[in-house]
This record gives structure tokens, C-alpha cells and sequence, in this order.
């Protein structure tokens, strides 16, 4: 389907290529994983093979046509880009219509044609309704819908997955999955590790290398055998990740639920076995697993973090700095926030959970003490958000999705504000800052626009901005959205680190591996909480003989499904997801 | 609360400063819309074409045609018409903005001592210019057939040989730059205060720190004043520059005193950035506080008496003239620029804008608040 012979693409001389020597080839009938994380030159990849760039060195095949010299393969090409071009004022139908006219397709076959898809993608019951109101997952299906219109031999398809909860991912994944088995050729490209371990073949990259290509458990049977599950009591599960880390026979460790999960470095089963550990089960390997080790394991020296400022938290492992109580949020009369309640000790990970907009925003933006709920009571570090929600802002440190910073401000600059807004001064702002240029490493940095740093060293900049003025609780939404999986891991080492020194954190994800490191999950859809346990609890929940060992996942979709039968409504994620919509709306 | 208050100046001025884009934004293009409005927004006319249907065979006929001729800073080409269809070709196809009609009897009636008759026809699809060139002609004209009279002995005394003495006072040259360069800096200025404040919260809510701000102790109160300051600053130092351009660049006169437009400056500009932060607590994205910017401009200009007197605005819509604070500022530049006004012409000028200033800043931060939620 698309044969790449030693290309490479770069864009400026001076940098280094989007593609370096990529040499693959893609079959039909199956789904090809290109996974890595941002910037690693997936859309580069796709776009040369859709024809939409040229390759500065070597030679591409698509569909038997090289594409300097015809396009006429694009006719049998469907290309999604990751902002599908929806037209928000029209209907999902007229939509459909409009493209199917670009596409040059004759009315009578592209009638049938929008038909099946319709029912192919479930979205027949929505025809009329404007693509601006559908929700993320749906709007990902018509994209897909449009772009399928022309019957295509071959997909490439630009991060569908992203942005959309698990269950619309799912289904997204199913319609693929059908057109597979007719023998199309598909490209999937996904920054989630969990997502190409289901893929035919991967193709993985890293800073414009290939990394792997071929079948996905020929990638984890490189760690087969190096991967184990420690037991561990749990309040001691932060440290010792941090301190196996250390050994250099270990190439990755990290919390799995109530266990450690460590990776050790070839030759390893003796190596695993002189870990100072307690007792430790074989578990099979994952993706990410070998992911990591391909890139080297997780670098030793930022594994610690020195604490800021030399006062003495007061530390009391019991003490509950956010309570939050019968919390109520309703915008007109559309209840986004239906009586939640938690409590949230120092020394804490708390994750927030659940589809697009099914309140967890909503929540997270009352205890931050953005919106005032409209009935409940909610409290952080003791100050009650009702009275004095400047005071308890201060108490807060928030991180953003979207690692918000001020671009063409140093990042000294950067730390120099929100350390003064948030009180801090002289001395004690200066001795702030350069705790956080030292311990996120940040030095080399600092006197460089924010604008220019690479994403990985944006989210650590957010995250010391953050926590630069020693915050109760820390919040952070979506914080290691399309970053690599090595700063991840290094930013949760971070986390970790900042809740043993007694701050409590509230996390929202979409990464479901990532809520495996937090101590406590809630679940919440339509604005209530439908679960709320430790990780392996809510795993438990789950479990049946047919399925012993599920993964958080699963867990959570068997969740939504359960909770949507109890509730006696057909749990159609799509109408559910959309007054997820109106919520955020009106947040906004 | 001061020192967050002046963190988040230093803030906005850095990220306004430090982009060198927005800097650009900033000071480059008042500047240059300052030269190009006060040479394009002329009520002169030059240049434009003059057609003349001349019937008329004999020598006086030629001699007015010569100095119709002998203007060409006015009137750039001469296009001769020898038919009605022509005549109506040359105005239709605005070729030329008057046409003067020479009648066949001009020279006889004229060396008869009569008083000749003219026709002019005017483009009235260019009103103003064709108003001025009306006068123009008819000046001319006047003056040509006066002269011819002179050599003849007098007949008649006539009223058209009463000549009426005009002196201007303020403007002696009757300069139309003079009377619209002040105000056009009173239009820039208050357009660089309007798009530095409404752009700075809606620049913040698309990059998404503006969340990251009201997270933060900040309070609704500090951010607007933190966004109105930094606007505050800069438009008044653009203003500053401006003044000096006008006297130095066009030779515009300064004769009334400097305090007094600082201090009108002042009170003008607190208006705007208050209805700046009005069009920033509502718009989403920078490209809507641009049109809200933008929408609320051509109004104010218009109704501001730049162009046209506000005596002129029809009754019903002229209580707008009195609300927009540009009106005011663009009056007090005109006279301090060219006259030398005393307190009590200024104050009934200054006064309106307090009570517009202490209102759309009261009332954007009331809206501000209330947005948030």
C-alpha cells in the first residue's frame, strides 16, 4: 500500500529532520500503529504519504504511484487529519452531502453511500443535528464518515483517539476494525502506548526515527521476561519506586494499583531477584514496558526533588485538605454537578475520572475556585470556598491542559509572576525560583522565551509555576497530554515526590494507565460519582472468571455501561456525552 | 494587593514589549495612519478633471478657457466637450468633476457690458467635492468677467462688484490639515487604547492563562486594573508621541497649553480603556474584540464631529454624539492646538467625560465579574 525507502523530510536545514531514513512498508487489510509521542513526526509521516509534502530525500510508493509524479492514488485515499474540517454550521447530513459533492462522488452512489455509513457509525439518529453541538467522540465519527465517502483502499487516519473518552474510542476502533477485514489498508497514528499494542503492526518513532516496526509483541517480547509486580505496604510504594529506580540494573519502575511495576535491564532475571524488594510475581510485558527500555530506561538523575523552601510542612498524613460536600452545580436547568463528595488527605493522589464533560471539569473548576457552586459545601486547607475564595486560592497550586504560560516571557519571567502573585517576596521569591530552575532543571533555561522550549520542559515550567508557592493541594488537569512517555514518567516521579513532602493532588486524565498512580479514583458520569475506590478496588469491581485480570480500561467501561443499565436509560455514550457538551458550554 | 496589582503590570507590559510583533502593533501603525489619514483625509481638491463645452468663438470665450487652464494643481486635465453627448459622457463617466458651459453670446454680452451667464454642471455623486469646486468656478468666473468690466466704462453699478473681505481666524491659511490632524490624533489615540485593552484578557483567554490567572489570589478587581494600567500607559505615551509628530512633522501649530490637553488626555483615556475592558470581559477570542473594537470605532468617528459638524446629526441619534467621550477630546485637541481657549471654554468639554469615565469603568467591572461566573 505505501513503500517509504529511506525518506527523509526536513523542513529548515538548521533543524533536525521531521524524518530521518524511514524505510517501511505498509499492507493492506491490516491496521498499522504509528505511534510516538508529539513531535515525533507522525503527521509528517502521514502527510507524505497522502501527498500533501514531499520528501526531501529518498522514495515513496502510495498505491503503486509515486507521488511527485501522479495523485491520482488520492482517489482511493481517505486522509483525517487531527481537526477533521467539520463545518460546525451545518448538519451532520449536509456534512456529509457537502463532502461527497468536493469529493466529486455521483448523487446516486453518494446517497447510498452516506446511508451505510450513517448506520455504520451510529450516527443515523443525529442526522439533524449541527456538527458545532456533537461531542468529541462523534465528531471524530463524521470526520471519519467524510472521509470514508470515496470508498477508500487506504485510510490514514491522524490521531482519531485523542480528545475522546474510551467508549467512543472503542466504537471509533470498530469501525475501523470493519474496514480492515474488507482489506483496507489503515494507518492509525496514537500517542497512547495502550492503543498500538492493538494495532496489526506498529510503526514506532522517536524524534523522527524509526524506533520498531512490525508486529507488537515482537516489541514487548524484548522486555519478556524483565518485567515483575512487587508487593509493597502502600504508603511506602513512592519511595521505593524512586529508590529501585536508582540501581542502574533497573530500567523503569512505577505504581501499578497497590503494586510496583519494575522493568530490569537485560540479562535481568538475576538482576530482579537481588532487588531489595519484598515479594515479586513475573507479569507479562506491556508495550510501554519495551517502549521505555528502547529509549534507554528512565534517566537516573532526575529521579530526585529536592523540597522548596526549608520550613517544615506541618505533615499530617490525616489531615483532609479538600472536602468537598454534596457539591451541586447547575447551570440554568441543566445539572452538571449532581451532589459529589470527597475528601482528599495530605500525602494524597486523587484522580478524577469520566468521559468528556461528564462533570469532572465542572468540579474541578469549583474546588479551584473558579465557579461557585450552586449548592454544598466545599473547603481547601480549611478555608471554605464559599466565603473567601481569593484566601483559598492561595492554598492552590493549578496546571492546566494546556501548560498555559505566558510564550514570549523568559521562563524566569514566567516564575518571577506567579511566584509574586501568589505573595511571594523578596528572599523568598528569589530562593523559590531557583529552587524550581534547579530541581525541574530548568537552569539552562531560564533567560529563553517560553514560546521555544520543547514540550516537555513547557509542562515542567507549568508544573514549577504551579507549585512555586508551596500550594496545599496541587490540581492538575490533563498534565502529560502529548508529552513523551519518558517525561511523563518523570513528571509523575515529581508528583510522587511532592505528595510524600504533604501536598494532596487531584488529578484529571485520559490516560488510564496514568490513574493507575493515583491512591484513590472517582468515577463520575452525568454529574454523579458512579464509583469511588483505590485503583485495584475498582478493577475488582469488575472482575469475573471470563475476565480475571482486566485493566483499568475495561474496568471503566464496564462501569459506565452498569451504571447506565441501574439508571434503566440506554447508555448511548453519544447523548450522555453531549450535555456533557452544553456543561462545558455554558462553563465557558 | 498592591504588590499582585504591580506584577501583573510588569507582566503586561513585558509580554506586550517582548513580542516583537505586538510591539510593532503597537507604536508603528498609529504613526504611519497619523501621515497617511492627514494626507488622504483632505477636503481639498486637487487633481480632479474639469470639462468645458465652449460655444462661444470669440476671444473671451478662449481667455477664460485659458484660466481654467492655468491651474493645473486644481484642475489636472481639461477635457473640451463640443456636444450635449459628450457633456453627459465626460460627468458620466467622472472624468471630470464640473463641467463649465460657455454659451454661444459670452464675448458679445460681455463687450456689450452685460453680465454674461455661465452654466456649471457638478458631479452630485461627490457632493463635498463638487461643492468646493463650485465655489471655485464660480470665483473665477467673477473675478474674469470683473476685470473685463473694469476696462469698460462703467454702465451700472453693480451689487456683484461689492468685493466681501475674508480673514480666518485660528486656521489663516484655511488648511484643512490643521483643523483634522488634532483630531485625528485624538481618534488614533483612542483607537490604541481601545485595542490594547480589549485584546489583553481576550489574547489570555485563547492562550488559556487567563484561567491560570483567576486561579491564582488575584482578584476580579486587581486583573482589570493590572489589564487597564498597562493599556493606560501605553496609549497615553503614543498620544505624547503623536503630539510631537503633529508639531513637528506638519507644522501645526500649538498654542494652547500643554497641561490642559495632558490633563484632558488623561480623563479621555480612562473612558476608553473602561469601555476596552467592556468589549474584553465579552469577547472570547482576540478576533472578536477586534470586530467589538472595531464596531464600537466607526461610530464614535462619526460621531464625533471630525468629518462632519455634530450640529448636523439628526436630533434623534445626536444624544449618542453626547456619550462618546471622543467627541469631546476630538473639540479639545482642535482648540488647544489652534486657539489658545481659556478654563471656562475647556471645562464644559472635560466635564462630560468624568462622568463617562467613572461610568463604563464601574460598569466593565461589574460586567467582568459577573462573566466570570
Amino acid at each position: 500500500m505505501i513503500r517509504f525507502d529511506h525518506v527523509t523530510k526536513r523542513f529548515s536545514p538548521k533543524q533536525r529532520p521531521a524524518l530521518r531514513d524511514v524505510t517501511v512498508e505498509i499492507l493492506a487489510g491490516a491496521i498499522t500503529g504509528l505511534v510516538g509521542p508529539d513531535g515525533a513526526g507522525k503527521t509528517t509521516f502521514l502527510r507524505l504519504a497522502a501527498g500533501l509534502l514531499m520528501a526531501t530525500e529518498g522514495r515513496i510508493l502510495v498505491l503503486g504511484e509515486d507521488p511527485r509524479e501522479s495523485l491520482n492514488f488520492r482517489d482511493h485515499l481517505s486522509y483525517m487529519p487531527q481537526k477533521f474540517g467539520l463545518y460546525e454550521d451545518l448538519t451532520v447530513l449536509e456534512n456529509l452531502q457537502l463532502y461527497a459533492r468536493l469529493r466529486g462522488i455521483p448523487q446516486a452512489e453518494s446517497q447510498e453511500n452516506i446511508k451505510r455509513l450513517l448506520s455504520f457509525t451510529g450516527l443515523e439518529p443525529f442526522t439533524g443535528r449541527l456538527a458545532g453541538h456533537l461531542s468529541g467522540g462523534m465528531k471524530q465519527k463524521l470526520g471519519l464518515a467524510c472521509s470514508m465517502l470515496v470508498r477508500p483502499k487506504l485510510m490514514l487516519l491522524d490521531e482519531p483517539g485523542v480528545g475522546v473518552d474510551p467508549i467512543s474510542r472503542r466504537e471509533l476502533w470498530k469501525i475501523v476494525c470493519e474496514q480492515r477485514d474488507q482489506g483496507v489498508g489503515i494507518v492509525w497514528s496514537t500517542p497512547y502506548l495502550d492503543e498500538a499494542e492493538r494495532c496489526d503492526y506498529v510503526l514506532v518513532l522517536y524524534e523522527g526515527q524509526v524506533l520498531f516496526f512490525g508486529q507488537p509483541s515482537e516489541f514487548t517480547a524484548r522486555v519478556k521476561g524483565r518485567t515483575f509486580l512487587a508487593d509493597v505496604p502502600p504508603h511506602e510504594r513512592r519511595h521505593v519506586v524512586r529508590q529501585w529506580l536508582e540501581d542502574p540494573r533497573v530500567v523503569d519502575t512505577r505504581i501499578q494499583g497497590q503494586r510496583v511495576r519494575v522493568v530490569v535491564r537485560e540479562n535481568g532475571e538475576d538482576a530482579g531477584k537481588k532487588l531489595p524488594g519484598l515479594r515479586r510475581v513475573t507479569t507479562d510485558p506491556r508495550f510501554e514496558d519495551a517502549f521505555i527500555d528502547a529509549l534507554g530506561g528512565i534517566p537516573k538523575e532526575r529521579v530526585t526533588f529536592r523540597r522548596n523552601g526549608n520550613h517544615e510542612a506541618v505533615v499530617n498524613g490525616r489531615e483532609e485538605v479538600v472536602v468537598a460536600d454534596g457539591l451541586v452545580k447547575k447551570f440554568g436547568h441543566f445539572t452538571a454537578v449532581d451532589h459529589v463528595s470527597f475528601r482528599v488527605r495530605r500525602g494524597e493522589v486523587f484522580g478524577l475520572l469520566g468521559p468528556n464533560g461528564a462533570g469532572k471539569s465542572t468540579t474541578f473548576r469549583m474546588l479551584c475556585g473558579l465557579l461557585a457552586p450552586t449548592e454544598g459545601r466545599a473547603t481547601v486547607a480549611g478555608v471554605d470556598l464559599r466565603k473567601a475564595r481569593a484566601e483559598a486560592r492561595r492554598h492552590v497550586g493549578y496546571m492546566a491542559q494546556k501548560f498555559s504560560l505566558y510564550g514570549n516571557l523568559t521562563v524566569k519571567q514566567n516564575l518571577q509572576f506567579f511566584g509574586g502573585v501568589y505573595g511571594l517576596r523578596g528572599d523568598n521569591l528569589r530562593n523559590a525560583i531557583d529552587w524550581a530552575l534547579e530541581e525541574l532543571e530548568l537552569k539552562p533555561f531560564a533567560d529563553q522565551n517560553t514560546i521555544q522550549l520543547p514540550l516537555g520542559f513547557k509542562q515542567r515550567l507549568a508544573l514549577a509555576c504551579a507549585i512555586i508557592h508551596r500550594p496545599d493541594v496541587v490540581f492538575l488537569d490533563e498534565p502529560t497530554s502529548g508529552v513523551d512517555p519518558l517525561a511523563r514518567r518523570e513528571f509523575w516521579l515529581r508528583i510522587d515526590q511532592l505528595v510524600e513532602q504533604g501536598a494532596a493532588v487531584i488529578v484529571t486524565t485520559h490516560f488510564m494507565d496514568e490513574a493507575e498512580y493515583c491512591d484513590h479514583l472517582a468515577l463520575i458520569n452525568r454529574g454523579r460519582i458512579i464509583a469511588m475506590d483505590t485503583p485495584d478496588a475498582v478493577r475488582a469491581m469488575v472482575q469475573s472468571p471470563e475476565h480475571p485480570n482486566p485493566t483499568l480500561e475495561e474496568a471503566f467501561i464496564e462501569l459506565l455501561i452498569r451504571f447506565g443499565e441501574q439508571e434503566g436509560v440506554e447508555t448511548n455514550p453519544n447523548t450522555l456525552l453531549n450535555d456533557e457538551k452544553r456543561s462545558e458550554e455554558k462553563t465557558k | 494587593m498592591l504588590e499582585r496589582i504591580r506584577r501583573l503590570v510588569i507582566k503586561e507590559f513585558l509580554a506586550i514589549f517582548r513580542d516583537p510583533a505586538s510591539r510593532m502593533v503597537v507604536i508603528v501603525p498609529p504613526l504611519v495612519q497619523l501621515l497617511v489619514f492627514s494626507f488622504a483625509a483632505t477636503l481639498e481638491v486637487r487633481n480632479a478633471g474639469l470639462g468645458i463645452y465652449n460655444e462661444d468663438v470669440g476671444v473671451l470665450g478662449r481667455e477664460l478657457v485659458a484660466r481654467f487652464e492655468a491651474i493645473p494643481v486644481t484642475f489636472s486635465r481639461v477635457i473640451s466637450c463640443s456636444n450635449d453627448q459628450e457633456v453627459r459622457e465626460v460627468l458620466d463617466s467622472q472624468q471630470a468633476l464640473a463641467i463649465v458651459h460657455i454659451p454661444q453670446d459670452f464675448s458679445r454680452s460681455l463687450e456689450s457690458g452685460q453680465i454674461p451667464v455661465v452654466q456649471v454642471l457638478l458631479d452630485g455623486r461627490l457632493s463635498n467635492a463638487s461643492m468646493v469646486v463650485q465655489a471655485y468656478i464660480g470665483r473665477i468666473v467673477r473675478q474674469f468677467v470683473q476685470e473685463r468690466q473694469l476696462n469698460m466704462p462703467p454702465r451700472h453699478s453693480s451689487v456683484d462688484q461689492i468685493v466681501p473681505v475674508t480673514r480666518v481666524w485660528f486656521n489663516e491659511n484655511t488648511s484643512p490639515m490643521w483643523s483634522s490632524v488634532p483630531a485625528l490624533l485624538a481618534i488614533l489615540t483612542n483607537l490604541v487604547a481601545l485595542l490594547v485593552t480589549s485584546l489583553s484578557v481576550a489574547r489570555e483567554r485563547e492562550l488559556g492563562t487567563f484561567d491560570q490567572l483567576l486561579v491564582s489570589p488575584l482578584r476580579p478587581a486587581e486583573i482589570l486594573i493590572g489589564k487597564a494600567v498597562p493599556a493606560f500607559v501605553i496609549a497615553y505615551l503614543e498620544g505624547g508621541l503623536m503630539v510631537g509628530a503633529v508639531i513637528i512633522v506638519f507644522g501645526i501649530p500649538f498654542r494652547g497649553s500643554l497641561v490642559l490637553l495632558a490633563m484632558a488626555m488623561f480623563v479621555f483615556l480612562l473612558a476608553i480603556v473602561g469601555i476596552g475592558l467592556w468589549i474584553s470581559s465579552l469577547a472570547a477570542t482576540q478576533q472578536q474584540a477586534l470586530l467589538g473594537s472595531f464596531t464600537y470605532m466607526v461610530p464614535a468617528v462619526l460621531l464625533s464631529g471630525f468629518a462632519t459638524p455634530v450640529e448636523n446629526i439628526h436630533p434623534i441619534i445626536r444624544w449618542l454624539s453626547d456619550i462618546d467621550p471622543l467627541r469631546y477630546m476630538v473639540a479639545i485637541s482642535r482648540m488647544v492646538f489652534l486657539e489658545d481657549p481659556s478654563l471656562d471654554v475647556i471645562v464644559p468639554y472635560v466635564a462630560p467625560l468624568l462622568p463617562i469615565a467613572a461610568f463604563t469603568l464601574f460598569s466593565a467591572a461589574w460586567l467582568f465579574r459577573h462573566r466570570l461566573e
